[in-house]
C-alpha cells in the first residue's frame, strides 16, 4: 500500500506525522518527495546505501553540422532554443529545458542535434534501524520537481511494504505527482483560517482525482472546531488529533519526530493506521 | 522611471511565518503595492480582506487532445510523450491525462493522421484588488496544475506598473515555499528578499539552500528567527551560520501562542492589544529593513 502524507500549506507538520507513520509500521518505507525541501532525513538520520544521480535529457547542437534552419527553435514552445541563422549562431538556455524531446524530433539533420544527460537531482536510498529510506533532492535552481518524483517512484516497492510518500507542499504539479500513484492521502491541516484555506484547495485538486483520503489535525486545540466543522461538511474522516503543545514544538526542533514527543504517540499512530487500511479496504 | 524595489519574503520551508510578517509590514510600511506571490496556496489575503477591483484569466500550457474519430490506436502518441500523459483507457481509446501533459506539443507532431490538437488552457486567475494599506495583486493557480513561476512573474509585473502609475517606489512580495520555479520568480529582480526561518533542523536546512539560492539572483538576504525561543542551541548555531556568510539577522521573534489567537481571528500579531514582545520586535524589522526599499 501507498500513503502520501500532503497538506496544502507548508509548515503543518507533514514530514513529522508522516516519519512518525512510517515509524509505526512494521515493513515500511519512507519516500521524502518534497525535493526541494527534503527534511525527512533530519529525523530520520538514515545510513544512506546506495545513491542514483538523476538525470533528464538535454539539446546539444553541433553547430559543426547544424544549418541553422532553426526548426527547433519554432517547435519548443518553452523557449529554450535561440537560432540567429544570419550570425550561424545557436543558443540553448537550460533552465527553460523541459526535456520534452521535441527539438530533437523535428531536427532534419543528422547529428546536429542530439540529446545529453544532465543531472537534475539525486535520489538516495538507505535505512532508518528496520524502516526502509528514500528522498530525491533536486538541485538548487532547477525549476520543477515533478520529473524528479516522477523518476523516484519508479524505485518504490509494490510488494508487502507500506510506503509512505512525504509530499511537497502547496497544490501544483509536483503534488499531483506525489499522490496520483498512492492508495489513500492523509492530510495534515492546523486549526486556523490559513491552514482551512489551504487545505479545503488541496481537497478540491484530490477529489478531482477521486483519492481517498483522511485529516489528521495538527497543532490541536480544545474548543477550536474549524477544521472538524469542514471535514464534517465535506464528509471526510478526522483521523487523528495532534495537540498544540511547547513540548512536542521543542522536540520537534531538535529532530524528535512527534510519535516520540508524545506519551501517547505510538497509540496516535496505530489508530490512524488502521482506520486508513479500514477506508482503504472498504474502497 | 525607475522600478520599484521589491522586497520579498521567503522561507524554503513552508509554515516558518512569511504570510504572518507579510501582513504585519505591509500595515507598516508606507507607500507599496501589495503582492501575494504564493499562487498555489495563498493566505495573504485572509489578513488583508481586499475589496477585488479587477479579475483576469491567467492562460498557461496548451494540453493534448485526441480526436477520437481519427486516431487509428498506432500508439506513437504514448510511447513518445515523457510526461507519462498518455495513456489507452478501457475502451482501447488513448486519453489525455490533463494534470501530467506537460503542453510540449510533440505528440502532436508525432501523430501520423493528425488526430491530435492542442488546447490552450485557463490555470489560474490574477486578482486587482484594494486593501486599507495598499492596492494588492494576488492570483490562484488552478489546483493540479504547473506554470506558477509564469504566474509569479505575472503577479509582480503587473505590480509594478500600478507601482509606475501610482509613483510608490516599492513593492512587497510574500512568497511562495520551496526552492523551485516560482521561488525563482519571485527572487528574481528583487532588491532585498527576508528569509524567515526558525530553529528547528527542518528551518535550518532550508535556510541554506534558499540563501544559497538568493545568491544566486544578486538579491540581498536578511534573516529573521521565528520560534527563537523554541531552542537556544540551533538559534546560536542559525547566528553562527549567518556571521559566516556575512548575512545580518535584522530580527528574532519569539514562540509564542498570541500569535496563532491572533491568526485565529484573521488579525496579524501587530494588530489588537497584547503580544507586546512581538510587536516591538517586528517594528524593528521594519524600521531595519525600510531603509533597505527606499
Amino acid at each position: 500500500m501507498w500513503i502520501t502524507v500532503a497538506s496544502g500549506k507548508g509548515g503543518t507538520g507533514k514530514t513529522t506525522v508522516a516519519v512518525s507513520l512510517a515509524l509505526s509500521i512494521d515493513n515500511a518505507m519512507y519516500v521524502d518527495a518534497d525535493v526541494e525541501e527534503p527534511n525527512g532525513a533530519l529525523f530520520l538520520k538514515p545510513d544512506i546505501e546506495r545513491e542514483i544521480v538523476y538525470t533528464e535529457p538535454i539539446p546539444q547542437i553541433n553547430t559543426n553540422v547544424c544549418t541553422f534552419c532553426g526548426k527547433c527553435a519554432d517547435a519548443c514552445i518553452y523557449k529554450a532554443i535561440v537560432i540567429l541563422k544570419p550570425l550561424k549562431k545557436a543558443m540553448f538556455f537550460p533552465e527553460l529545458c523541459h526535456s520534452c524531446g521535441l527539438c530533437a524530433y523535428v531536427c532534419p539533420v543528422e547529428g546536429a542535434l542530439t540529446e545529453v544527460p544532465k543531472e537534475k537531482g539525486k535520489i538516495r536510498f538507505g535505512k532508518s534501524g528496520n524502516l526502509k529510506f528514500a528522498e530525491g533532492l533536486l538541485n538548487l535552481g532547477e525549476a520543477s520537481a515533478t520529473p524528479l518524483i516522477r523518476g523516484m517512484k519508479k524505485y518504490l516497492p509494490r510488494d508487502g511494504t507500506t510506503v509512505i510518500i512525504d509530499s511537497p507542499p502547496g497544490t501544483s504539479c509536483p503534488v499531483v505527482e506525489a499522490t496520483e500513484d498512492s492508495d489513500f492521502v492523509l492530510l495534515v491541516a492546523e486549526p486556523t483560517p490559513f491552514g482551512l484555506n489551504d487545505l479545503a484547495l488541496t481537497v478540491s485538486l484530490l477529489k478531482d482525482m477521486g483519492k481517498p483520503m483522511g485529516i489528521v489535525i495538527n497543532k490541536w486545540e480544545e474548543g477550536n472546531e474549524i477544521i472538524e466543522r469542514y471535514a464534517e461538511a465535506e464528509g471526510l474522516p478526522v483521523l487523528g488529533k495532534i495537540p498544540f503543545s511547547r513540548e512536542i514544538a521543542e522536540k520537534y526542533s531538535q529532530g524528535i519526530p512527534v510519535i516520540y514527543a508524545m506519551d501517547n504517540g505510538r497509540e496516535i499512530f496505530s489508530e490512524i493506521l488502521k482506520n486508513i487500511k479500514e477506508t482503504v479496504k472498504n474502497g | 522611471m525607475d522600478r520599484a524595489k521589491e522586497l520579498v519574503i521567503v522561507s524554503g520551508k513552508g509554515g516558518t511565518g512569511k504570510t504572518t510578517l507579510t501582513a504585519s509590514l505591509v500595515k507598516i510600511i508606507k507607500e507599496k503595492v501589495i503582492v501575494d506571490a504564493d499562487v498555489d496556496a495563498s493566505d495573504l489575503f485572509i489578513l488583508l480582506s481586499p475589496k477585488l477591483k479587477e479579475k483576469s484569466k491567467f492562460k498557461g500550457k496548451a494540453v493534448a487532445s485526441i480526436d477520437q474519430g481519427k486516431c487509428t490506436h498506432c500508439g506513437l502518441c504514448e510511447q513518445y510523450c515523457r510526461f507519462d500523459a498518455i495513456h489507452k483507457n478501457e475502451n482501447g481509446d488513448y486519453t489525455v491525462n490533463s494534470y501530467k501533459c506537460d503542453g510540449c506539443y510533440l505528440c502532436s507532431y508525432v501523430c501520423p493522421v493528425g488526430a491530435i490538437s492542442m488546447v490552450p488552457q485557463v490555470v489560474g486567475e490574477w486578482y486587482l484588488s484594494d486593501t486599507d494599506f495598499g492596492a494588492m495583486v494576488h492570483a490562484r493557480l488552478n489546483p493540479g496544475d504547473e506554470n506558477s513561476g509564469n504566474l509569479v512573474t505575472m503577479v509582480k509585473h503587473q505590480a509594478q506598473l500600478i507601482a509606475n502609475e501610482k509613483k510608490l517606489s516599492r513593492i512587497i512580495i510574500d512568497g511562495p515555499p520551496g526552492t523551485g520555479c516560482p521561488v525563482i520568480s519571485a527572487l528574481s529582480g528583487a532588491t532585498v528578499a527576508i528569509i524567515v526561518t526558525e530553529p528547528t533542523l527542518s528551518g535550518m536546512h532550508d535556510l541554506d539552500r534558499i540563501l544559497k539560492l538568493a545568491g544566486q539572483f544578486k538579491v540581498m538576504p536578511k534573516i529573521v528567527i521565528n520560534k527563537y525561543t523554541l531552542n537556544s542551541d540551533n538559534v546560536k548555531s542559525i547566528e553562527k551560520f549567518a556571521e559566516e556568510n556575512g548575512v545580518e539577522i535584522i530580527g528574532k521573534i519569539p514562540f509564542d501562542k498570541c500569535i496563532v489567537d491572533k491568526l485565529s481571528h484573521k488579525l496579524t500579531p501587530i494588530d489588537g492589544e497584547g503580544c507586546d514582545e512581538v510587536k516591538k520586535e517586528i517594528f524593528s524589522i521594519a524600521e531595519k529593513v525600510l531603509p533597505l526599499i527606499s
